[in-house]
């Protein structure tokens, strides 16, 4: 989905708050979020693209201006509320107060995961176009590449593709390619001498 | 005493909302007991970039080794005992005199747990993610690593399953010390890309 997640490219949001150490967890809540998330995973067998469709699917207002382990919190409360172990009725007496979940599903589930890719099609040094296209449910494919050609620079192993694992039990297993892109070809202005690479699932890829 | 440590600070509305999740996963038996306290020791005191900082040495001081974990990123980890979740499929990028790498997620906060712990917030957070892949020379220098104009500079966003860690050249001046020496000198930031020794 073209959801607030999907943050490459994107202006206006000022200079990194940077700090060159800090602990683990800011607050004790922060680790209590953290472990929560994982055990509602386990419990509800969510993959990895589902959990992370979980807090894609929060309310743009909302994950902007929420932190990181509020995100972890969210999906957590969404995914336990969503496989049946809680109601988020439970979950807002027990608060004493709103307890605002990520938003529904947008894609059908996938029904038919296809068939798995097992030879790359692309090989280091081709030249490929990322597909254009605006998918309604989970994809590792960001915004900023779509439509932008780039060169292979290295093929990964075969993996899971989050798109159909987020919205299906089954799974597909499709190569993966590290693709080089200019930055001036992306943004169209006069950097030079920046390179960005974006790991991409073969289907995501055509030849260019 | 004074009042407030007979009147603890009320929970804030996030810490409210984390109680009534964890009461409600506890009494349907899906908290093992003690297993919150657990996950917060491991990221505190075992996992976090004092792992990374031994690789960064090794490569230093063992050619053999730096050749091993460019080839091989995981496999040469694992040689330290060092592994785990998001480090399965690790690939080492090297800096040097003419490129410089630096990572970032920009759909989440991908980042290699096992070598660097979990990531600073200011990696989750949108500004970072936002403009390290469009303006990466400017944001570098405005996080005080300037680079000189003809270094190359390769950006990597985690978005498969490759995590990534920035191999950064060995400071000058440091040919007597020891491995152990070497890796107190390897900052979290080197790894990361967005500072240099």
């Amino acid at each position: 989905m073209d959801g607030i997640h999907d943050l490459g490219g994107m202006q206006g949001f000022g200079a990194v708050d940077h700090s060159s150490a800090e602990p683990a967890f800011q607050h004790r809540w922060e680790a209590g979020a953290r472990a929560l998330l994982e055990l509602v995973a386990g419990a509800v067998q969510a993959s990895g693209g589902e959990f992370r469709h979980s807090i894609e699917r929060m309310a743009p207002g909302h994950y902007l201006t929420s932190s990181y382990y509020e995100h972890w919190l969210t999906a957590a409360a969404t995914l336990a509320v969503e496989h049946g172990l809680v109601t988020q009725s439970d979950l807002e007496t027990r608060a004493g107060g709103r307890f605002p979940l990520s938003d529904r599903v947008l894609a059908p589930p996938v029904e038919d995961a296809g068939p798995d890719v097992g030879t790359p099609r692309f090989a280091v040094g081709d030249r490929v176009r990322v597909r254009d296209w605006h998918p309604a449910g989970h994809t590792r494919c960001p915004r900023y590449v779509r439509g932008k050609a780039g060169t292979v620079v290295r093929v990964d192993g075969t993996y899971s593709v989050p798109d159909i694992e987020a919205h299906s039990t089954a799974r597909r297993h499709e190569p993966t390619y590290s693709v080089r892109f200019e930055a001036a070809e992306l943004w169209g202005d006069d950097q030079h001498g920046a390179w960005v690479h974006v790991d991409l699932w073969d289907s995501y890829l055509e030849p260019s | 005493m004074t009042e407030s440590a007979h009147h603890p600070a009320p929970l804030s509305p996030v810490e409210q909302r984390v109680a009534a999740l964890q009461t409600l996963l506890t009494e349907r038996g899906l908290v093992p007991e003690g297993f919150i306290e657990e996950i917060t020791r491991q990221y505190e005191s075992e996992i976090g970039p004092m792992n990374g900082a031994k690789v960064v040495a090794r490569a230093w001081v063992d050619p053999g080794y730096k050749q091993r974990l460019q080839a091989d990123g995981t496999a040469a980890i694992a040689e330290l005992g060092i592994g785990g979740p998001e480090g399965h499929h690790m690939v080492v990028v090297e800096n040097t005199a003419g490129v410089h790498n630096v990572i970032v997620c920009t759909l989440c906060s991908c980042y290699p747990w096992p070598v660097l712990g979990l990531p600073p917030a200011w990696y989750k957070d949108p500004p970072y993610r936002a403009r390290m892949v469009r303006e990466p020379r400017a944001l570098l220098a405005e996080m005080g690593c300037l680079l000189p104009e003809d270094v190359e500079i390769r950006v990597w966003d985690s978005s498969a399953e490759v995590r990534y860690l920035v191999l950064p050249p060995r400071p000058r001046g440091t040919e007597s010390r020891t491995e152990a020496e070497l890796a107190a000198l390897v900052t979290r930031d080197s790894m990361i890309g967005v500072a240099r020794l």
